[in-house]
Parts: C-alpha cells; sequence; structure tokens
C-alpha cells in the first residue's frame, strides 16, 4: 500500500467515525441491489433527477439578473437574452428543460403503469411521486408567471380565477392568491418566491423520501417479481440483483448522453419548438386590458385544460370543471388500491388490462392536442346535436374514459385473464 | 444477551408502561395543545401578509372619461381597479337590435345583481347611447374581444378568447357560454353631460 492509498484510507475512516458515508454509499449505491433486467423506461428516474438538478443551477443563475417587478421583469428576461454574456443559454436551459421534465415525469410516470410499481409494498413511493407531480405543476405554473408575457399574465388569471369558482370561499382564495384584485404586481412578487425556494425546497424533500423508500423496499421491474423472495444463502443478496453502482449508474449515463443531445438540439435548434416550449404570445409583454386571440397553457398542462374546457357547468357554477381538472391529477394517487390484479406487470397482465391501457394513453394525448387548439378547430355539429363544436363533444368523450380507466379499474383488473408469473425475472 | 434477559427487559417495559403517570400525560397534552393553538396564531400574520396590501386597497379609486370623444358604433377601453373598463359608444341600430336576442340570453331580465339598481333596465345604462361595463369575463377572467359586425344571427357583441363566452352589446351573456353571469356593470354617475365618473354614484357619494 502506497503512502497516498493509506493516509486516503485514514482520513476515511476518519470521517467515517464521524459521519456515516461509507455506510450510506453502500447502502444506496454500492450495496444497493437492483433488479438486472431493467430496460429502456427504467431511464426516466435518473433523468428526472439530472433535469431537477439542471433546473435548480439554471434557475439560480437566472435569479441574479431577473427582476421580479411587473414594470421590469418582461424587460430583464430580455435583457438576459440580449446583454448577458451567455444568458440567452441559461434561459434556453431552463425553458427547455421544463417542458423536458414533464416529458421524463410523464414517461417515468407511465413506466409505472406499465409495471405495476405503484403496488404492494411501493404505495408510498408511489404516493410520494405524485406529490411530486402536483409540486412540479405549480413550481411550472408560478415559474411560467415571471417572465410577464401576455400568456404568463392571462394563464395566471385564468388558473387563479379556477380558485374562484370553489363554492362559498372561491372569491376570497383568489384574491388572497393574487394578493390582489387581480392579476398585479403583488402577484408576480410572490409567484417569484414560490418558484425560487417554497416550491423547490418541497420538490427536494419530496424526491429525497421518494428514493428513501425506494431503497426501503426495492426496485421494481418489467416482471413485476419480487428480487428479494430469492436470496443467496451465503451472501443474502437477491440472486436476480445487481449493485446499482456500477452497473446502472454506467447504463444510466448512456441515457443521459442520449438526454443530453435531444436536451442540446432543442436548445441550439428549435429552443420555442414551434411555440409548444415557449408561446408566441408570451413574447408580448403583459397587458392586462387585452387578452390575446388564442390562449393556452403550455403543453405539458393542456390534458387537464381539456378536461376543465369539456366539463359543462352546473346552473351558474363552473366548480364541476375544476373539480374534474383537480381530480383527473389526483386519481393517479389511487392506483395502488384500484388495481386488483394478480400481477403487477403488463407483461402478465391480460388483452382487457391493455386496452384499457392504450384507451387511456389515446385519451391523454387527444386531450392533451385539444387543449392546445381553439374549441371551434373541427367546427361543429349540425342542429341534431345543436350545433356542438365538434372538438368539444370529442374531449368530452375522452374525459370519459380517461376518469373510466381509474374508476372500472378495480372491475377490470379483477376480471383480466392474467398469466403466469415466472418465479425469477426474465432479463 | 441471551434469549431469557432479552424477554426480562421485555417484561420490564411492559411493567414500565402499564404505571402510566397519568397526571404528567394529562399536562404534556394540555402543553402541546397549548402549543398548537400558538402555532395556529403565529401562522395568522404570514397568511394575512398575502391579503391585498393598503396600497392595493386604495388604488381603486374612481375614474373619469370624457364619452364625447368616442365615436358612434365606437368603444373605449381604460381602466378602473387595474381592470379594463369599457365605454360603448351604441348607435340607433344597435339599441334596436338589443331587444331581438332575449330568449337566447341566459339573464335577460337582470336578476343577478350584476349592475346598480339605476342600470336594471332594457338597456341596462343610464343613457341608452352609452355602456359602461367592466371587460373581464365572468367565467375566468380574461377580457372578451370586440365583435360588433352584425350578421344575420349575430346582434354583435363580444366573444372571450378564451373559452368561447358570448356577450351582447349590453354585457349580457348568451345562453351556452360557459360564462355563468352577464359582465359587470360598476357603480357611475354623469358628472357632466359628457364626463362619467366610474367607480361612485349619487348614492354613495
Amino acid at each position: 500500500m502506497s503512502l497516498f492509498t493509506k493516509k486516503a484510507d485514514e482520513l476515511l475512516n476518519w470521517v467515517d467515525a464521524r459521519f456515516p458515508l461509507t455506510s450510506n454509499i453502500k447502502a444506496h449505491l454500492t450495496e444497493y441491489y437492483a433488479p438486472k433486467n431493467f430496460n429502456f423506461w427504467y431511464f426516466f428516474g435518473s433523468l428526472a433527477l439530472l433535469v431537477l438538478v439542471l433546473q435548480i443551477v439554471t434557475g439560480i443563475f437566472l435569479t441574479m439578473h431577473y427582476k421580479p417587478e411587473a414594470l421590469m421583469a418582461f424587460a430583464s428576461v430580455e435583457y438576459i437574452m440580449r446583454d448577458v454574456p451567455w444568458g440567452w443559454l441559461i434561459r434556453y436551459m431552463h425553458s427547455t428543460g421544463a417542458s423536458l421534465f414533464f416529458v421524463v415525469i410523464y414517461l417515468h410516470m407511465f413506466r409505472g403503469l406499465l409495471y405495476g410499481s405503484y403496488r404492494n409494498p411501493r404505495e408510498l413511493i408511489w404516493l410520494f411521486g405524485v406529490g411530486i407531480f402536483l409540486a412540479l405543476m405549480g413550481e411550472a405554473f408560478f415559474g411560467y408567471l415571471l417572465p410577464w408575457g401576455q400568456m404568463s399574465y392571462w394563464g395566471a388569471q385564468v388558473i387563479t380565477s379556477l380558485f374562484g369558482t370553489v363554492p362559498f370561499i372561491g372569491p376570497d382564495i383568489a384574491e388572497w392568491l393574487r394578493g390582489d384584485y387581480l392579476t398585479s404586481d403583488a402577484t408576480l412578487n410572490r409567484f417569484f418566491a414560490f418558484h425560487v425556494i417554497a416550491l423547490p425546497l418541497v420538490i427536494l424533500g419530496l424526491v429525497a423520501a421518494h428514493i428513501l423508500a425506494l431503497h426501503e423496499v426495492g426496485s421494481n421491474n418489467p416482471d413485476g417479481v419480487e428480487i428479494k423472495k430469492l436470496k443467496d444463502k451465503k451472501t443474502g443478496i437477491p440472486l436476480d440483483g445487481i449493485p446499482f453502482h456500477p452497473y446502472y449508474t454506467v447504463k444510466d449515463m448512456v441515457g443521459v448522453v442520449v438526454f443530453l443531445i435531444v436536451f442540446a438540439v432543442i436548445i441550439f435548434f428549435a429552443p420555442e419548438v414551434g411555440g409548444y416550449f415557449l408561446e408566441a404570445n408570451n413574447f408580448v409583454p403583459a397587458d392586462p386590458l387585452v387578452t390575446p386571440a388564442h390562449i393556452a397553457p403550455t403543453w405539458y398542462f393542456t390534458p387537464y385544460y381539456s378536461i376543465l374546457r369539456a366539463v359543462p357547468p352546473i346552473g351558474i357554477s363552473q366548480f364541476p370543471g375544476v373539480a374534474a381538472m383537480g381530480l383527473a391529477v389526483l386519481a393517479f394517487a389511487f392506483l395502488p388500491w384500484l388495481d386488483r390484479s394478480s400481477v403487477k406487470s403488463i407483461r402478465y397482465k391480460g388483452n382487457l388490462y391493455k386496452g384499457w391501457l392504450a384507451a387511456f394513453v389515446v385519451s391523454f394525448l387527444v386531450l392533451g392536442y385539444l387543449g392546445t387548439v381553439p374549441a371551434n378547430v373541427w367546427g361543429q355539429f349540425g342542429d341534431w346535436l345543436g350545433k356542438a363544436d365538434i372538438a368539444t363533444v370529442v374531449a368530452r368523450v375522452f374525459t370519459v374514459i380517461y376518469f373510466a380507466f381509474f374508476i372500472l379499474m378495480p372491475w377490470y383488473t379483477k376480471k383480466d385473464k392474467t398469466k403466469p408469473v415466472p418465479e425469477r425475472v426474465t432479463g | 444477551m441471551s434469549a431469557n434477559q432479552i424477554d426480562k427487559n421485555q417484561k420490564q417495559d411492559v411493567s414500565n408502561h402499564s404505571a402510566v403517570d397519568q397526571e404528567k400525560r394529562k399536562f404534556l397534552i394540555a402543553t402541546s395543545a397549548v402549543g398548537a393553538v400558538g402555532a395556529a396564531a403565529a401562522a395568522v400574520p404570514f397568511v394575512a401578509s398575502m391579503t391585498p396590501s393598503e396600497r392595493a386597497k386604495a388604488a381603486g379609486a374612481p375614474v373619469e372619461v370624457d364619452v364625447s370623444k368616442i365615436l358612434p358604433g365606437d368603444m373605449l377601453v381604460s381602466e378602473y381597479r387595474g381592470q379594463p373598463l369599457w365605454v360603448i359608444h351604441r348607435t340607433d341600430e344597435q339599441i334596436a337590435k338589443l331587444s331581438n336576442h332575449d330568449a337566447q340570453l341566459t339573464d335577460p331580465n337582470l336578476e343577478v345583481p350584476q349592475q346598480p339598481e339605476y342600470c336594471k333596465n332594457k338597456e341596462r345604462a343610464i343613457k341608452a347611447k352609452y355602456a359602461v361595463m367592466l371587460g373581464t369575463c365572468t367565467h375566468l377572467g380574461c377580457s372578451p374581444a370586440q365583435n360588433f359586425a352584425i350578421t344575420a344571427d349575430w346582434d354583435g357583441g363580444f366573444i372571450c378568447a378564451c373559452h368561447g363566452s358570448k356577450f351582447d352589446l349590453a354585457g349580457r351573456v348568451f345562453k351556452g357560454s360557459p360564462a355563468p353571469t352577464n359582465l359587470v356593470i360598476p357603480k357611475h354617475q354623469y358628472l357632466t353631460e359628457t364626463t362619467l365618473l366610474v367607480g361612485e354614484d349619487k348614492e354613495s357619494a
């Protein structure tokens, strides 16, 4: 042993006697045994972590130049884009990162639906995940007001008005959220506080809980087999488990490289992605007196926005649409108790579940598309349907399918013809 | 430690549990309750700090509008409490068309109090020529767009870009719109023949 390694060992021992460094590295990396059959769908957890770090770092640098003040906010963003050295890059990284965060999170959630990752004993991992999803939606919404463009302004105006539809206490809640009688400087200032400190802290805490819960019970896998059931008799290591580091750290690096290629292509060649990542109307400064002709949320909110538009009011109350939108997001939290199938993974589920999952994905995508366009995009039906907007009727049909996926789940997962699950993972 | 000893220790634990000091427990519960009340009280200033500030409340001062400069068939957008304030100079044709479509309206008789008493009339106005209203959609707060061109089945009015609510030139909402109620008419009065004061009327002044 050279003198250097001897000294390094001594230092490590000194640290370990005072802080659980080596034991934590073992528990979470080198001796955390993950199933050996992870596939493509398992890239997105680590990618979500990467995007989180990117958003925090780019965000910190943006706050050094941004001014959360109604008269200066729009100009300060343009200042970042034009005058701050590399400011354009940092801002595009942040705006592109926001959209890609949702791409990654939606795919990560879909993986959960494919392989039953939310089921016993992983309910809490899933619930922390739903919490992260909600916090992330809040984070994106608050952040979208900050550039103080037309879309920022009217988007915030519409969403805060949603709270105004809650029976009885609604108008007071909306006013309390805005800190004014309508979206104004006070709103911008507090949204900045939520965006840069309050929600990031919540998200970091939930991410820590999400990972700690995962490492407590161990990862699920594409076969939905519990690898902890069959362990090596001598070592106690699961037969189908491999240490997270180096096996999956190396695998995830491949995912990171591919992700960063896509990320760079967007930033350098199409940062607005045709108006989907950065909307055209947001390059016009906020004007409280004029609503732009077509307002729509950014793409990641559009499935829920479609549901909001599709649900008709009861009497004069808009609350049903708002409640449906909220439930559409919260429905995910109930999955662990709605799925009654005898198997976890789609590999061993029957055609009934596969059909419903496919219908759900199609609903999500169609609702997502319809949320980006005006309700009259497909014209109107004839008199036989009261000249209703075709797109609205289609959105209603898919809203019903979206909810049916959850509500009927206990029934169709139980009735589904499942296949026998193997003892060990199939690779 | 042998299995026997562990067993003994557990028994010890159990016997300790049975001898709960009720007085101490009551004291701890009471202390926690008082602490919770204290924490709730401490939250009040934080929650209250998010309500509209004194400055925001003061910004709601009345505004004056000179209506003589608005051409017939045109409208003026100014600002009242940060919201768009519309003053529309309606032509005789436009006024005549107002009673054309009562059957298609949600609240043609103005039963929901979205206007002061003195505007609860056919034209929803003090002077039939001038319509005064807040251009904030009663659905989700967008500002509906002007759509004055008269066609076979449209008597002129406003269409909200956000969710397609339709209003006539008196700000009355059409059936089938997501907006539940007519547009709001704020308190107002005429100081002279052509000077309009919005935010104050003869009763409040």
